[in-house]
């Protein structure tokens, strides 16, 4: 195969200046847009799940681009669990209004009667019925036969050896030694009635990868992951927001303004804040390269154990 | 040396811009199950500084529990993410790591040395830039080593690092070194690499992976980091004709009519002449839209939307390709098969192939020959089991557009999807040597359509895609 060379260190000949090289961003932008592209014309009743945090930000914005000029061809749908922050529910709320989305939400009504949360129940029962249990629910009712999702491969050990579209049994379990190949650009979206499929568009998106791109292309994301004085208390070395008065406080404990911001958004107890003045995408992107600890560190779930997350996989969590 | 210069040291502004315009270097690292492959990849995250401390404290925990090192951090652990994988020890799937430097990001696909997960590599060499294939110094080249680098080869790979681990064990001997090297060029003379570059290496210490080693003053070669920094990216694929798959039509309203698709070799501008394949039909570009506006050209690797000057007849399936350079339309393929079911495969089997956004049935009509996965030597084959390489003869139920692999990855791979468990079965190569495939065999209604082109548009069917 002949052709113009092109070399990194080349001075930019016309060759190169007429093949423009494409960055790091705009090659994972198109791979995620690809990827959505194919389950739309693979899949019958695909759905995007919406967690209000940042990936899904991107993620909303890299579907609107994939299908524009025409409008989003699957609804949103958002698990509530009933303890996300006011301020993700507030957002929600606005841009799916602004952008005029299809949103569903849904909660596990069986365990909001049964008084199921993570103060009274702790994060793994909180977890498996509020969330695993409640998206499996959501599935079966609406008939979804795809879900895509704003997991990335960087996350998480576990992750990082999932396909980007990885099938699900009817019962909606995951099973790691039983993985599809899946190279070049060709995604095997095949299956048996009853199984369906969870897409990870931002499979080979990194953190840093993710802020860069709000960066870039100024996406709208929930105010929480900038700084700004919050109550906190502190609790086994996280900083837990005291989001409403659903939060009792321990004997002596008072909650401080602090000025703090979210990585990562989840349900309020059981998500930790950093201490933190980048008040800026810059000054957070500044933090991000700087950081000493990784995202899921105020995860409180990714916590139950040794391979916690492997396993609530294999039990359908997202 | 500076992996990331602070955001103060330059201005917030260069510092991001230097940032988003970055590009990125796919690798594959491969090598026998000892040879320190999951070191290798802790080593360069480590040493990059893209381990976080809440990950070294569940690293010195793990190491303590799973470890192999004794009381010291086990690099390979932070790659080793299945519980399956730390009990045994051992790398089950591919893995995907990514880093990155000031210079360049880098997404690593760590693949499993054991032979049963051939199908893994060839997953993680599908897409990869360079492939970096590790050597233990005290073993020399075993017949994992052969067999991944004809894999690496057969897959499309041009550029290989060969990565000699564990100098420190071997004294940092030079002839030791050079007598590997010289056996690895010997071995791959004929698998077709653009380039070989040897570096002798130690994973578990960290010399010459991302920082220089001191200990092989002999050595005046560049560390792995910066051969990686610097190796060409999708040369290629840039300079191959214009292929773009149609994925899904956009269509609005009355007024608009697009194709969206990834491009996935060349270059394409509005006003360019292009064929709509398998149909033959011809038109020009009208519009290149994107959700950012039109764009006064696209490239390889851009997901766009195309919208043509005539109204022609496309779908998905349809291939949008430059009218110099046609594909070869044919109900008939000679393929190179990776094989990756656990059924065996039998010639007269039916299933299903899914090339490019098209999905047709397949007959594997003959098995021709499996290839020797250690010395790449054809043998007859009546049957084909797990992670056997077999040359078959497929027949479609109606003709589709390819190129051969060699001249393109992305137009020429397909998978083959069993239909009753509804699997990947098998990975396919797209060969060279069937374009001359008699017309008489075209399917009757591309024949007329072709014919309409005279002489000329025929000669280029039967000789197209060479």
């Amino acid at each position: 195969m002949s052709g113009a060379p092109l070399t990194t260190q080349a001075a930019p000949t016309q060759a190169a200046s007429r093949s423009a090289r494409l960055t790091h961003l705009q090659r994972l932008e198109a791979e995620s847009i690809h990827i959505m592209r194919e389950t739309v014309a693979e899949t019958e009743n695909p759905v995007m799940l919406y967690s209000i945090g940042k990936d899904s930000s991107v993620l909303l914005h890299l579907a609107l681009k994939a299908f524009a000029p025409g409008r989003l061809p699957f609804p949103l749908m958002h698990i509530d669990t009933t303890w996300k922050f006011k301020e993700m529910i507030a957002f929600r709320d606005q841009r799916a209004k602004e952008l005029g989305l299809d949103l569903i939400v849904h909660t596990n009504q069986d365990g909001l009667a049964r008084g199921i949360g993570p103060v009274s129940h702790g994060s793994e029962v909180h977890t498996d019925v509020m969330k695993t249990q409640a998206l499996r629910q959501a599935l079966d009712k609406h008939r979804f036969d795809a879900a895509f999702g704003g997991a990335r491969r960087d996350e998480e050990a576990s992750r990082a050896k999932e396909r980007i579209v990885s099938l699900r049994t009817a019962q909606h379990r995951w099973d790691p030694k039983r993985q599809r190949a899946e190279p070049w650009h060709l995604y095997n979206m095949r299956k048996k009635r009853g199984e369906s499929l969870r897409v990870f568009p931002l499979s080979n998106w990194t953190e840093l990868d993710v802020w860069l791109y709000i960066e870039q292309e100024r996406i709208p994301i929930v105010p929480l992951y900038f700084a700004k004085p919050r109550p906190v208390v502190e609790r086994e070395g996280q900083l837990i927001m005291v989001d409403d008065d659903r939060l009792p406080l321990n004997p002596g404990e008072t909650p401080k303004d602090v000025s703090v911001r979210f990585r990562t958004l989840g349900d309020y107890p059981l998500t930790g804040a950093v201490e933190s003045g980048a008040a800026t995408l810059p000054e957070i992107i500044g933090e991000t390269l700087a950081a000493r600890t990784s995202e899921r560190q105020g995860r409180v779930i990714d916590k139950d154990g040794a391979g916690a997350m492997e396993r609530k996989k294999q039990e359908g969590y997202f | 040396m500076t992996i990331h210069q602070s955001p103060e040291a330059f201005g917030y502004d260069a510092f991001l811009s230097a940032h988003q315009n970055k590009e990125v270097l796919r690798f594959i690292t491969c090598g026998s199950v000892d040879d320190g492959k999951s070191t290798l990849i802790g080593r360069l995250l480590h040493d990059t500084k893209q381990i976080f401390d809440d990950q070294v404290t569940a690293l010195q925990r793990d190491s303590r529990k799973h470890g192999t090192q004794g009381a010291e951090i086990d690099l390979a652990l932070l790659v080793d993410g299945l519980q399956a994988e730390r009990e045994q020890g051992i790398t089950i799937d591919v893995a995907y790591r990514f880093f990155s430097t000031d210079k360049r990001s880098f997404i690593v696909a760590d693949t499993p040395g054991h032979e049963q997960y051939t199908r893994n590599m060839a997953t993680g060499a599908s897409t990869a830039d360079v492939a970096v294939i590790l050597v233990d110094a005290r073993q020399g080249l075993t017949r994992q080593t052969r067999r991944h680098a004809l894999l690496v080869s057969l897959l499309g790979i041009r550029r290989v690092a060969l990565a000699v681990n564990k100098m420190d064990l071997v004294g940092w001997s030079q002839t030791r070194f050079e007598e590997l090297l010289a056996a690895f060029n010997a071995f791959a003379a004929p698998l077709g690499f653009t380039e070989i570059r040897a570096i002798p290496l130690s994973a578990k210490n960290g010399d010459n992976v991302v920082l220089p080693g001191t200990a092989a003053p002999w050595y005046t070669g560049t560390p792995l980091l910066q051969y990686l920094e610097a190796v060409p990216v999708r040369v290629e694929e840039q300079a191959a004709p214009f292929r773009m798959a149609v994925q899904w039509v956009n269509r609005p309203n009355s007024d608009f009519r697009g194709f969206a698709g990834l491009i996935a070799s060349g270059r394409v501008a509005p006003g360019d002449a292009v064929i709509v394949e398998p149909s033959g039909r011809t038109s020009t570009i009208a519009r290149i839209v994107t959700a950012d506006g039109d764009l006064p050209h696209a490239v390889e690797g851009q997901s766009v939307t195309l919208v043509l000057a005539d109204e022609i007849d496309a779908s998905r399936g349809s291939v949008i390709v430059t009218a110099d350079a046609p594909m070869r339309v044919t109900d008939s393929l000679e393929a190179r098969l990776f094989w990756a079911a656990e059924t065996e495969l039998l010639p007269g089997a039916t299933l299903l192939a899914k090339i490019g956004t098209v999905t047709v049935n397949a007959v594997v009509t003959t098995i021709r020959t499996r290839i020797d996965p250690e010395t790449g030597n054809p043998e007859p084959a009546a049957r084909l089991t797990a992670n056997d390489i077999a040359d078959v003869t497929l027949t479609l139920d109606r003709a589709v557009a390819v190129d051969a692999y060699a001249a393109n990855r992305d137009t020429g791979g397909f998978i083959l999807i069993d239909r009753e468990t509804t699997d990947t079965a098998a990975l396919g190569l797209i060969q060279a040597d069937a374009a001359a495939a008699p017309v008489k065999d075209m399917p009757a209604e591309i024949r007329e359509k072709r014919s309409g082109g005279g002489f000329l548009s025929k000669l280029r069917w039967v000789f197209g895609g060479i």
